[in-house]
C-alpha cells in the first residue's frame, strides 16, 4: 500500500476530497458574504439560514411537487432569491444609515427565525434528498474512487464561483456594482438606480447560498441546523481572506476546507478547530485578513 | 460605533449635585433593593436567582457593548467557561462554593485575556466575527475535554456552605448569596464605568482615532474593558452553575452569546440598568414558553428584528428619552 508521511495514500486523498468539497460550499457561501458585504456593508448572518432554506425548497419541491433535482437546482435559488429581495427591500434597508452592527444582528435575528420556523415543523433531525440518477455511482480512479457527485459539487462550485467572479469584474452590470461600492452618492448623481442595484445584490447573494444548499441537500441530509453549523465557520473563513476581494473569498474558502480535510487525516481531533487556529494566527501576523486592502 | 450607544445615565456621574434629581434616583434605587430584599418570600427562588445571574451577565456584556463600543459575538465562552470550572472545582476539588466562584472568575478573565488579545486587533464588525469563532472554537474544546463530560456536562454539583459555614442548599440562604454577588457586581460595574478609565472608554466609544491622537494606548484599554468585561461573566456563569447545579454545552454554545445581546438590546444599550429590564424580560420569556411546543428562537428573532428596526434605545433607554425620564433626571444622550 502506497502511504504518504505514514498515512495509507487512499485515507489521504479522501479527505482531501471531502476537504475539496466542504472548500466548495465554505467557497460559495463566502463569496455571497462578501458580494452583499461590500456593497450594503452588512454582515449576513442569515446566510447560513439562507444556505438551509434552499435545501428545504428543493427538498419540498421533490416531495411535494414532485420536481427533481435538475429543475430544482434553479428554481430553488430563484425562490430564495426573491425571498432576499423582499426582505432587504421591507426591512433590511431602513438600517443602511445606522451602525453596520444593527444590519448584522437584524438578520441575526432573521436566521434564529428561519432556522425555528423550520425547527418547529420538521424537528431537528435531517429529511433525506435523493441526488439524481445521472450522477449516482462513481468511478474507479486506481488509487481512489471517486463517487461521480461529489465530483459534480466541486465543478459546479467552480463554475459558478469564476461565473460570479466574471459577471462582477467584466460586466457593464458589475462595473456598476463596484462603482456603487466605492461611492453609492456619485453613481446614484449619474442616474444609476443604487436602491435596485442593492436589493439585486442581497438576492444574488442570496441566490448563491440557496446554491450551496440545493448542492448540499443529497450530500448531508436537509436538516434546520445546517445552516447555524457552518455560518460560523465560513465567518471565520471571510476573516482569514479578508472581505476586501472576491477572488480572495473563493480561494480562501477552498484553502481553508482542504486544510480541515487534511488535519482530519493527521491530528482528528483538531479538525472542528483547526480553521479557528489559522484565524488566530492570520490575525496575529496579518491583521487585515490574507487578501484584505483595508488597515 | 457612537450610533450604537445613544443613552447614557449621565446624571450619576453628578450624584451629588443636584437634590431633587438625586433623590428620584435614590428612590428608584431603595424601591429596587427593598423588592429585591422581600422577592424571594414571594416567587420561587429558582426563578429569580436565574434572573439575577443573567441580569449580572448582561451588564457585564453591556460594559464592553455599552460603554466601550465593541460587540462581543463570543461572552457565551466566558459565561460557560466559568461555569465549568466553578463547577469542576466545587464538585472534584471540594473547594467551597466562594473559592469555586473566585475560581471561575480567574479562568474567564484568563480567557477573556487570550481572546480579546487577538480580537482587538480589528475593529466594528469584524471583531465580532472574530469573537464569535473564537467562542466557537472554545465550545468545540469544551465539546472533546475530559472534565466537561462531553454532552452530559458536569452534572449534580454540591452547593456547598459558603465560608464552610452557611448552608447553601437552603433556597434562601442561597437567594441572599447571589443577590449579594450580584449587588457587588452592580457595583464594581458602576464604579468602573465613572472612574477616569471608564471616561477614556467612552471617549474611544465616541471616536477612536481621536483618543488615539489624544495620547491613549487604546488598544490596551481595550483590551482592559474586555478582560474586565470576561471576568464579571464569569461571575455570573460561576454562581449560575452553583445555582442550577450544573454546568452544559448550553453555556458556551453562540445560542447563548445571541441571548444576552438581546438581552442588552432590548433593556437599552448603554444604560446600567437597562440589561437588567432585558434579562428579566428574556428570563420570564423563556420560563413561560418552557413548557409550550411553541420554538423560542422565533419568539427570541422576532423581537431582535423588532428591535433593531424600530426600538433601538431599549426599554429604559426609551424612558430616559421620554419626557418623564427627563424631567426625573436621567439624560438622554444623542
Amino acid at each position: 500500500m502506497t502511504m504518504v508521511f505514514g498515512i495509507p495514500i487512499q485515507a489521504f486523498l479522501g479527505q482531501l476530497l471531502i476537504g475539496l468539497i466542504n472548500g466548495s460550499f465554505y467557497a460559495l457561501l463566502s463569496l455571497g458574504l462578501a458580494v452583499i458585504f461590500g456593497l450594503l456593508r452588512v454582515i449576513n448572518f442569515a446566510h447560513g439560514a439562507l444556505y438551509m432554506l434552499g435545501a428545504f425548497v428543493a427538498y419540498l419541491l421533490l416531495a411535494e411537487l414532485g420536481i427533481p433535482y435538475w429543475p430544482a437546482l434553479i428554481i430553488a435559488p430563484l425562490i430564495v432569491a426573491a425571498f432576499g429581495a423582499v426582505i432587504e427591500r421591507t426591512m433590511l434597508s431602513r438600517l443602511y444609515d445606522l451602525d453596520h452592527l444593527y444590519g448584522l444582528l437584524f438578520t441575526f435575528g432573521l436566521a434564529l427565525v428561519i432556522e425555528g420556523v423550520f425547527r418547529w415543523e420538521y424537528g431537528a433531525s435531517g429529511q433525506p434528498y435523493a441526488g439524481p440518477d445521472l450522477l449516482s455511482g462513481g468511478t474507479n480512479l486506481g488509487f481512489m474512487f471517486l463517487p461521480t457527485y461529489r465530483a459534480w459539487v466541486v465543478v459546479a462550485s467552480l463554475v459558478v464561483c469564476l461565473a460570479t467572479w466574471l459577471l462582477i469584474e467584466k460586466t457593464k452590470l458589475g462595473s456598476y456594482l463596484r462603482a456603487a461600492t466605492e461611492n453609492p452618492t456619485l453613481v446614484q448623481a449619474f442616474g444609476v438606480n443604487v436602491p435596485l442595484l442593492l436589493t439585486l445584490t442581497y438576492a444574488l447573494g442570496a441566490a448563491l447560498a440557496a446554491f450551496a444548499g440545493v448542492l448540499a441537500a443529497p450530500i448531508y441530509q436537509v436538516s434546520p441546523l445546517m445552516g447555524s453549523n457552518i455560518i460560523i465557520v465560513v465567518f471565520a473563513v471571510v476573516v482569514v481572506g479578508g472581505m476586501g476581494s472576491i477572488l480572495g473569498a473563493i480561494l480562501t474558502g477552498y484553502l481553508l476546507g482542504i486544510a480541515e480535510g487534511l488535519t482530519k487525516v493527521f491530528y482528528p481531533e483538531a479538525s472542528n478547530i483547526v480553521i479557528f487556529v489559522i484565524m488566530a494566527i492570520v490575525l496575529l501576523t496579518r491583521p487585515a485578513g490574507l487578501f484584505g486592502r483595508d488597515a | 460605533m457612537s450610533d450604537m450607544t445613544r443613552n447614557d445615565m449621565t446624571s450619576t456621574n453628578s450624584a451629588g449635585a443636584g437634590g431633587g434629581l438625586v433623590n428620584a434616583q435614590a428612590i428608584f434605587l431603595l424601591i429596587g433593593l427593598a423588592l429585591l430584599l422581600a422577592a424571594p418570600f414571594f416567587v420561587y427562588p429558582i426563578f429569580l436567582m436565574k434572573l439575577l445571574c443573567f441580569a449580572l451577565f448582561a451588564c457585564a456584556f453591556n460594559l464592553l457593548l455599552g460603554y466601550t463600543g465593541l460587540l462581543s459575538f463570543g461572552h457565551a465562552a466566558f459565561f460557560g467557561g466559568a461555569a465549568y470550572i466553578t463547577a469542576h472545582t466545587v464538585k472534584e476539588w471540594g473547594v467551597t462554593p466562594e473559592i469555586g466562584v473566585l475560581l471561575g472568575v480567574l479562568a474567564a478573565a484568563f480567557l477573556g485575556l487570550v481572546m480579546g488579545f487577538v480580537a482587538i486587533r480589528r475593529q466594528g464588525i469584524y471583531f465580532a466575527m472574530i469573537t464569535l469563532a473564537l467562542a466557537q472554537m472554545f465550545f468545540f474544546f469544551c465539546l472533546q475535554a475530559e472534565f466537561t463530560k462531553g454532552e452530559d456536562g458536569i452534572q449534580s454539583v454540591p452547593r456547598g456552605h459558603l465560608f464552610g459555614v452557611v448552608d447553601l442548599n437552603n433556597p434562601i440562604a442561597m437567594y441572599f448569596f447571589v443577590l449579594a454577588v450580584f449587588l457587588i457586581g452592580m457595583a464594581i460595574i458602576w464604579r468602573f464605568v465613572n472612574s477616569p478609565f471608564g471616561m477614556i472608554l467612552k471617549s474611544i466609544r465616541e471616536n477612536e482615532p481621536r483618543a488615539v491622537s489624544l495620547g491613549y494606548a487604546v488598544d490596551r484599554y481595550k483590551l482592559g474593558a474586555f478582560v474586565m468585561s470576561a471576568a464579571l461573566t464569569g461571575l455570573a456563569g460561576g454562581v449560575k452553575a452553583l445555582v442550577f447545579q450544573f454546568a452544559t454545552l448550553t453555556d458556551v454554545s453562540w445560542q447563548m452569546s445571541g441571548e444576552v445581546i438581546l438581552m442588552t438590546l432590548l433593556g437599552g444599550i448603554g444604560t446600567l440598568v437597562g440589561p437588567i429590564f432585558g434579562a428579566g424580560l428574556v428570563v420570564t420569556l423563556q420560563n413561560y414558553l418552557a413548557t409550550s411546543s411553541f420554538p423560542v428562537t422565533i419568539i427570541t428573532g422576532v423581537v431582535f428584528m423588532v428591535c433593531v428596526l424600530v426600538f433601538r434605545r431599549g426599554i429604559i433607554g426609551e424612558f430616559y428619552a421620554s419626557r418623564l425620564g427627563r424631567k426625573l433626571g436621567f439624560v438622554h444622550r444623542r
